[in-house]
């Protein structure tokens, strides 16, 4: 079922058929790369050279600390490289307006919303996304609060509420409860797990101070 | 969204020099906020894009004795957490708290949130800035309970969404427009204005300049904005009001009053401004200038509410002025 590579052995070949491979196999054919297929496809018109696109041009992503080269058009938005191209699919794209929260990952420190940032636009920041924040195959301390406090549902708000909660501890390690409501006002979740989320963001600020109430 | 040519020019000048004669050649990406939405929506379809978050000289937020200059890329968070603003023009960190996502703040600028295009539903559905269909708006007899209820005889209808532009109007801000012919110094008072025809539209920037600072005098003013709105966060105001009032003792001399998300532009309650001059800010006179503010609205079918929540905006600003800020 899953579409994730192996991390012991990355030459095990995918399942005959998912989704996601059958669009990124389609998408490499066709350097349509994360545009969405019904779009037409733009070429690269070499223009007087101040300006890149409009077809598919070289980026470089740091992501979760690693430089990645890939190829989109500049109209690519981030949340589109990381899942269409990437496959780095913990970020999800749900209003695609920058409004519910779902895509959100932190960029050099600050929460943003990955459908509102031109992949093209993110070179040279240091983006962090879901994936990225365990250490050691263990979980981040914000992870295992919403573990603990049932801090999910359908669970699809979920990575983005993480990197939301992740990004506003690192700058507000000493949050109330008031602190916490404001500071994930950029999240929805239509399951209304927001009790939980809250309980979880204060706990993991706990666990992040080192476990003391200082 | 459709495919577009891009630059990131380092420089004013270039970035000048890519900007075309007439919108829809190039637009201009701060924050993308708003830009990137209206792309996909296809109601923004530039042929090219100039981003200008790396032209440094655009950033940053400085105040001295002489004004408060506010870069056009400074983003909403900056200026929310810029103690020198909040102390000497809590107006703007007012208005910076009401934009109430944390990611929006870290990525909408200051320039971006004036720029914005309205949020009128008819409009982002694509019936165009003025919403007409047979030569009629489609607005007074149609859904309008966000639409204006000053300066709403036509044809637009719209609110101006500018989360700033009432605090710049009260502060007499002006803003600065670069073309690569010079520039100019526009009131922030004439920088927002009613468009008359489809083709018009709500600000003064023209397709070939940027917008790149915001110029604030120290005039010494007790200052405050307010909002109303229906949601805490992921929203804006349904009402909102900007006042800064110059002092004299503990009667005010002069008062500017303005509403937001009233009218299609920030809107200057002229009967409020005389009505508070000469007095001492009390929850009594507050209430009078408040009244004051909201006696011309010509709500529409569906907004009459607004009418109390603008009044409400007016006389929490004015008290908001005078409490004494940490």
């Amino acid at each position: 079922m899953s579409s994730k590579k192996d991390p012991d052995n990355p030459k095990k070949p995918r399942p005959a058929f998912s989704r996601r491979s059958f669009i990124q196999g389609v998408g490499v054919g066709t350097g349509a790369l994360g545009s969405g297929l019904l779009e037409t496809v733009a070429h690269t018109a070499p223009t007087d050279g101040k300006f890149a696109g409009p077809g598919v041009v070289p980026i470089t992503l740091r992501i979760n600390g690693k430089p990645i080269n890939l190829s989109v058009e500049p109209r690519v938005t981030l949340i589109d490289a990381l899942r269409n191209s990437l496959d780095s699919t913990g970020a999800k794209k749900v209003c695609d307006r920058a409004t519910c929260g779902a895509c959100t990952v932190i960029m050099d420190g600050k929460v943003v919303y990955s459908c509102t940032v031109l992949a093209i636009d993110a070179q040279g920041k240091d983006i962090q996304t879901i994936e990225g924040i365990s250490q050691n195959g263990k979980l981040h301390p914000v992870s295992v609060a919403f573990v603990n406090n049932d801090a999910q549902q359908c669970g699809y708000c979920t990575p983005g509420f993480v990197m939301a909660v992740k990004g506003f501890l690192d700058k507000h390690p000493h949050p109330t409860m008031d602190d916490v409501e404001k500071g994930l006002g950029g999240n929805l979740c239509r399951c209304g797990t927001y009790v939980g989320v809250r309980k979880a963001a204060l706990e993991a600020a706990k666990e992040m101070r080192g476990g003391r109430n200082a | 969204m459709q495919a577009f040519e891009y630059a990131s020019p380092t420089t004013l000048q270039e970035a000048l020099g890519l900007l075309g004669k007439s919108w829809g050649d190039t637009d201009v990406l701060a924050g993308g906020t708003d830009l990137i939405s209206l792309m996909k929506e296809y109601l923004a379809t530039p042929k090219r894009l100039v981003n200008i978050k790396g032209i440094k000289e655009l950033g940053g937020i400085q105040n001295s004795k002489t004004g408060l200059r506010i870069g056009s890329t400074a983003t909403v968070e900056e200026l929310l957490e810029n103690a020198d603003v909040r102390k000497t023009f809590p107006a703007f960190t007012d208005a910076a708290r009401g934009i109430s996502s944390p990611q929006i703040r870290n990525m909408g600028t200051v320039g971006g949130d004036l720029c914005q295009r309205p949020r009128c539903w008819y409009y982002r559905q694509g019936f165009g800035l003025l919403a007409t269909q047979d030569g009629k708006s489609l607005v007074p007899e149609g859904e309008n309970k966000y639409h204006a209820i000053l300066g709403n005889s036509g044809p637009a209808y719209f609110v101006s969404a500018s989360s700033f532009g009432p605090a710049l109007v009260a502060l007499n801000a002006k803003v600065r427009l670069v073309s690569s012919s010079g520039h100019r110094d526009v009131p922030a008072a004439r920088f927002f204005v009613t468009p008359q025809n489809e083709k018009a539209r709500e600000t003064a920037l023209l397709p070939n300049e940027i917008l790149t600072e915001i110029m604030v005098p120290q005039e010494g003013t007790k200052n405050a904005t307010y909002e109303v709105r229906q949601k805490e966060a992921l929203d804006w105001p349904l009402a909102a009001a900007s006042v800064a009032l110059k002092m004299k003792g503990s009667t005010v001399s002069s008062a500017r009053i303005v509403l937001g998300h009233v009218a299609p532009t920030p809107w200057v309650a002229e009967k409020a401004q005389e009505a508070l001059a000469g007095k001492a800010v009390t929850p009594e006179t507050a209430e009078e200038v408040a009244k004051a503010a909201v006696a011309d609205a010509t709500p529409l079918s569906q907004n009459v509410y607004k009418v109390q929540l603008a009044r409400v905006a007016v006389k929490r600003a004015l008290l908001e002025a005078m409490r004494a800020r940490a």
